[in-house]
């Protein structure tokens, strides 16, 4: 029963599926073991954006890669996935915002990535049920919503042809000289673990810097039609970008299924994962202020979940700290969606000593060992 | 029928008495698919109390609103998903 692994992933979500398809199309023998369902905790936290970010040139560089990829599997995507490129608006309600619109403009284009400027009216056109009256907006063209917990499966099942493992299991510890320990007792031998436990990766990795952070969801019934691109309120950067208080922000997606689904919400130090009727009222609200006909649709579920952040906003990517027996992939926040295929791929780049499209540096877990950044 | 309500209902004036529900209204003018599911089955109401959710039809253009919960108003404009 000691069967030996080059790695072992911890974690059956977004992000560890793709990692796992990556090393096992290249060659790695890969354990991945799951407490839960596949996709079924962070993961099931997502929207599900495949989105192009410009908050740090790092964080563009992984999510332009990332969502290359994307578009490389679009052909071989299931219709469960329900990928859906109806591209992002960002809206500006004032000038302000236009200001932002503008300099995200110049930065995308400069790095080719397809962007349109919209005027109000350009705006108000293209969403009829958007109030009277925003400023404008940025349309990012290639980005695309899907529904995670499927492409997650996806991921895995794609490992799996290529000779992966799946086992249910609860990992323990995750073991100094390689392999993990899991709670009954039994030890799995492998040249590796991978930490990949998405929110729950600090209580494997004692130390981690990385936090949970609480965000509730909305899905309505289907009314096809309503809104046509994710929408996203460029007063988001402001609030979102604050670490310390809880926040709301308007953010919608249209499913393929017709259905509506609304964000976003952010609360540190909220470990419960039930549904906070004050946060949500002021999410709610906050997405009704920018779509006022909103409460006239019929929600049909509500439910929260914790996405893992880190000090800097970009995820962990590599050998950890403390050893290089124990690798980690974990810290996406909330953009694990989009990232989990550039992880996957430069997580197994490094594993098999192979040059990444993209450099890895960035995402080490090595940079917050040094310095403030620990303590975010 | 002095407190007769008049709407429309998948393009046909109907007429009813003032404070008939709009799910009966909708069984009195004929129609008994209400709307369809997800697989293109055909549904209708079964439950007449808001709960089990058959009974949804688009009205003044508002999709997704439980007929058996909604009481007949001049004008209305309802349609099934025929």
């Amino acid at each position: 029963m000691n069967q030996s692994f080059d790695i072992v992933i911890v974690g059956a979500g977004i992000v560890g599926a793709a990692c796992a398809a990556a090393c096992a199309r290249g060659g790695l023998k890969v354990l991945v073991l799951e407490r839960g369902p596949i996709g079924g905790g962070t993961t099931a936290a997502g929207m599900g954006h495949i989105v192009v970010m410009d908050d740090s040139e790092a964080q563009f560089a992984l999510t332009r890669y990332s969502r290359n990829l994307w578009q490389d599997l679009r052909p071989q995507l299931p219709d469960d996935v329900e990928f859906d490129a109806c591209g992002t608006l960002w809206v500006a309600a004032d000038e302000e915002e236009m200001a932002e619109v503008r300099r995200k403009e110049k930065f995308y284009s400069e790095r080719g990535v397809r962007v349109e400027v919209l005027d109000g009216k350009g705006v108000a056109k293209a969403e009829p049920n958007l109030r009277p009256g925003l400023a404008g907006g940025l349309r990012v063209l290639g980005d695309a919503v899907l529904y995670p917990p499927c492409a997650a499966r996806f991921f895995m099942e794609q490992a799996q042809r290529h000779g992966a493992e799946f086992r249910s299991g609860e990992v323990q510890a995750l073991l100094p000289e390689g392999g993990v320990q899991l709670r009954d007792g039994t030890r799995l031998s492998a040249g590796r673990s991978v930490n990949a436990a998405g929110a729950c990766s600090p209580a494997l990795s004692p130390g981690l810097p990385v936090r949970k952070r609480k965000g509730h969801l909305v899905i309505t019934d289907r009314y096809p039609g309503y809104v046509h691109h994710q929408i996203v309120e460029l007063g988001y950067l402001k609030s979102a970008h604050s670490m310390t208080k809880d926040s709301v922000a308007f953010n919608i997606q249209p499913r393929k299924t017709g259905q509506m689904l609304v964000g976003s919400s952010r609360q540190f130090d909220a470990e419960d994962t039930g549904v906070d009727q004050q946060i949500l009222d002021r999410m709610l609200r906050r997405a009704a202020e920018y779509l006022p006909s909103l409460g006239n649709l019929v929600a049909t579920r509500v439910w929260t979940g914790h996405r893992p952040t880190t000090p800097d906003k970009l995820p962990l990517i590599g050998p950890s700290i403390e050893s290089d027996r124990i690798w980690l992939a974990t810290g996406h926040e909330g953009l694990g969606i989009t990232t989990s295929t550039g992880t996957g791929q430069l997580l197994a780049d490094l594993l098999l000593g192979k040059t990444s499209l993209i450099p890895a540096a960035p995402y080490a877990p090595a940079r917050l060992a040094k310095g403030e950044a620990h303590h975010g | 029928m002095a407190d007769s309500v008049q709407l429309r209902i998948n393009g046909r004036m109907i007429a009813v008495p003032g404070g008939t529900v709009l799910a009966a209204a909708i069984a009195a003018a004929g129609v008994t698919q209400f709307r369809r599911s997800v697989s293109g089955q055909p549904r209708t109401p079964v439950c007449g109390m808001g709960v089990c959710m058959e009974c949804r039809v688009t009205i003044n253009g508002q999709a997704q609103r439980r007929s058996c919960q909604t009481l007949c108003e001049p004008g209305m404009e309802v349609q099934t998903d025929e």
